[in-house]
């Protein structure tokens, strides 16, 4: 029998485990979310930006809310949002819905190769833009729309990026949806994950530097946060107190990966932040005025100089991943309708109606409104081309901007193209 | 003038750069306070300040994506990454990012960025501070890749780069810094004071990208080589009394194609020189160019003297490094073959 030197046996050891987490539900389940736990609308005070980060460490495993059940606005984070403020809030994420919605058929009828929708996740662009300035830059992933909707970015451009039409402002270069305007604080989007985010804590720095007065915006997904790219942005901006919000949008789906693979055992998305002394913040990412007052706050942190704040919004991808995606094969199929934080635009829309600022008949004419509007800019891009008739880009523009100026070694290839 | 050693020099560019642009900016692993662990960036925090030159995390993925942020931004950030061999966790930044931001932006955003990192042997290195993976960025359109073989190009080449609008990779042949190695590393070390291209103007000055340079006029062979191996070529020919054509040519992409096909047309024969492994190294495209523009010009096959197709070993490093004895086997083996 074996012993150690102090002649007592080994303790017993039990075999070890492999721990792999899972989601609450599969197909065929009932949908179940126990797990995420929903304090009461208006429960979560409201600190001063200039608070000490480790004296809120709390918000980062709480849910800040705005909108209760019946629809009224409650507690210290009701945003200073006027009902006009609100109705147009209200017509971005409408817009949005129905561009995604147009766009959806549109890649179903072969007019384009992809398409990737917000459905459920539309008050966290669009509330969050119009707490931003004109200057400030956004370095967003391929699901915050959004930030252009509701920037007055023009559908029709949109929609040609979509189709990689002749009028695509990204020459045919892209993928759909991959937009770009630096006139839009909007930075080209890659494609890659998690690149962005770090990207974001630079531009921010180089505001600094240049004692500019304008802040960055950084946008990941529940998923992406594993990225080694998101942790160094988190160290860089921890440093050097950059001017940027860290955005995390939590829609509780990577593809087919449920947020517990990415997360692991820190609890809450938000809580990464902590440890970077970076303070951390839930909200409820249905709440539109919950997102505006939060997004407020953390930009007002940039703005004077107190450094970065992490935002975790919860949500939930109502939707497929993209058109390559069907949520059925790992998910329950109306998993969507217990998703307990409800539907933003509906919640919106019943708060306006609540404060009298909105009514059935009017949201019925908006969405008509809408719909013509997001058809007629339709018709007007495809006018353009679309992916596989119509205008579409030179083969010429495969050559240009790879570099300011055209090097021989392109020059040459491009000539055994014959453009 | 005065005579400047490449370190020196690079330094020199440096601060030519940033006296002239408020936009540039420089930082890295130990770059701020204490200057570099080569002393490149030496005494930069201290003339333009922290906010222009400083410490960064050690994240190479961090440096090389908040640079491309604050290229993005307009500045003109000249980073290091403090060995060649540690670029890896910065590669997808550099090749997804860096390289395409202009194309898949249509030009809406740019990356005006230079990335400087020491590169290959002959140090005692070992393996992780030895590499010269200079065609991992030639393979990758939308980068500029520059190897500089003395301090007068290393200045003028990188002053070209921070002024250029695009991303380059400037790769500094460590085993250069402090002397011309010619790979004769059982002789005593020369030092730059003794060389003519350390004669290094103290301000502004360019020295354009895409243009090789021919170092030894010859008309036996031509050899292609960048960075140290420019000074392993002269040795060799001298070595061997071979009348060799040396071209250096100091930036890799875009390529001075003209130069290497006047030099291959006129000489007839070809060797590729560099330190980098063989098998799909740069020296593959060089061939592969050569065959293509000079093939009835050719009396022999094109051949390549490259480091082995291994890790870089330690206590093996001359046995590794493609020093002027096997360049001067090829020189004799290239003029003998018909």
């Amino acid at each position: 029998m074996s012993s150690d030197k102090s002649g007592q046996a080994p303790a017993a050891t039990q075999p070890l485990q492999f721990h792999v987490p899972k989601p609450a539900s599969r197909p065929g389940e009932k949908p179940d979310f126990s797990h995420v736990v929903i304090p009461k609308a208006g429960s979560v005070a409201r600190p001063p930006v200039d608070v000490d980060p480790k004296d809120i460490r709390d918000l980062a495993y709480s849910i800040i809310r705005v909108l209760d059940r019946e629809g009224e606005a409650v507690g210290p984070w009701v945003p200073d949002l006027s009902h006009d403020d609100l109705i147009r809030g209200l017509r971005h994420m409408m817009t949005l819905r129905t561009f995604d919605g147009r766009m959806q058929m549109a890649q179903r009828q072969g007019k384009t190769s992809f398409y990737m929708q917000h459905t459920g996740e539309e008050a966290v662009s669009c509330a969050f833009r119009i707490a931003l300035q004109p200057g400030d830059m956004n370095f967003p992933t391929y699901r915050q729309a959004g930030l252009l909707i509701a920037h007055d970015y023009p559908l029709v451009d949109m929609m040609c990026q979509i189709y990689s039409n002749e009028r695509d402002p990204m020459k045919g270069r892209q993928l759909p949806v991959m937009y770009s305007s630096k006139e839009h604080g909007f930075f080209s989007i890659s494609g890659n994950l998690a690149t962005q985010y770090v990207q974001a804590v630079g531009w921010a720095m180089a505001s600094a530097i240049k004692n500019d007065t304008r802040i960055a915006a950084a946008w990941i997904g529940d998923g992406s946060t594993a990225e080694s790219d998101f942790h160094a942005a988190l160290v860089f901006a921890s440093t050097y107190k950059a001017p940027v919000v860290l955005n995390v949008v939590n829609n509780q789906w990577a593809i087919s990966t449920f947020q517990g693979i990415a997360r692991g055992g820190s609890g809450t998305f938000a809580a990464r932040g902590l440890g970077f002394g970076i303070p951390a913040l839930r909200v409820d990412g249905n709440d539109y005025l919950a997102v505006y007052a939060v997004a407020q706050w953390a930009i007002e942190r940039a703005r004077r100089n107190l450094g970065p704040t992490l935002v975790e919004y919860v949500t939930y991808r109502a939707g497929a991943h993209s058109t390559s995606d069907d949520p059925s094969a790992y998910r329950p199929k109306h998993e969507s309708d217990d998703w307990p934080l409800g539907d933003p635009l509906i919640r919106l829309k019943q708060h306006l109606i609540a404060v009298g600022a909105w009514s059935e008949e009017r949201h019925k004419q908006a969405e008509a409104e809408i719909l013509a509007t997001v058809i007629a800019a339709q018709k007007e891009a495809e006018s353009f081309g679309t992916l596989h008739s119509g205008g579409k880009p030179s083969a010429r523009d495969i050559f240009e901007d790879v570099y300011a100026e055209l090097p021989p070694h392109l020059r040459r290839q491009r000539q055994q193209i014959g453009v | 003038m005065s005579r400047m050693t490449m370190i020196e020099a690079i330094r020199s560019a440096m601060d030519v750069a940033m006296g002239r642009d408020d936009d540039v900016v420089v930082f890295g692993e130990d770059v701020g306070f204490f200057g570099g662990v080569f002393r490149c960036t030496h005494g930069l925090q201290q003339k333009y300040g922290v906010s222009r030159c400083f410490d960064a995390p050690i994240s190479e993925a961090g440096i090389v994506g908040t640079a491309i942020g604050m290229a993005s931004y307009g500045l003109k950030p000249c980073i290091e990454i403090q060995f060649a061999d540690y670029m890896y966790p910065a590669y997808d930044q550099i090749v997804s990012e860096a390289a395409r931001l202009r194309y898949r932006s249509a030009g809406d955003f740019t990356c005006p960025l230079v990335i400087r990192m020491p590169t290959g042997g002959g140090i005692f290195g070992g393996q992780t501070h030895s590499q010269s993976p200079e065609a991992l960025f030639t393979h990758v359109s939308g980068l500029k890749t520059i190897v500089p073989s003395n301090p007068y190009d290393a200045k003028g080449l990188l002053i070209a780069a921070i002024e250029d609008p695009d991303p380059v990779i400037f790769l500094e042949p460590k085993r250069l810094y402090n002397g011309p190695f010619d790979g004769h590393h059982e002789r005593p070390v020369t030092a730059w004071s003794k060389h003519e291209l350390a004669e290094v103007p103290e301000g502004h000055y360019t020295v354009p990208l895409g243009k090789a340079v021919t170092r030894r006029e010859g008309s036996a062979v031509t050899i292609l080589a960048y960075g140290t191996m420019v000074h392993v070529a002269l040795a060799a020919a001298e070595d061997t009394g071979i009348d060799a054509e040396v071209i250096d040519l100091r930036t890799l992409v875009p390529l001075d194609l003209e130069a290497i096909v006047a030099s291959v047309q006129k000489t007839g024969r070809c060797i590729v020189l560099h330190e980098a492994t063989l098998t799909s190294g740069f020296g593959g495209e060089l061939t592969a160019l050569v065959q293509e523009h000079c093939f009835y010009h050719l009396e022999a096959p094109v051949m390549r003297v490259t480091g082995w197709d291994t890790p870089y070993p330690h206590a093996q490093e001359w046995d590794y490094f493609p020093g002027p004895a096997r360049l001067g086997q090829a020189l004799r083996d290239i003029m003998e073959a018909r």
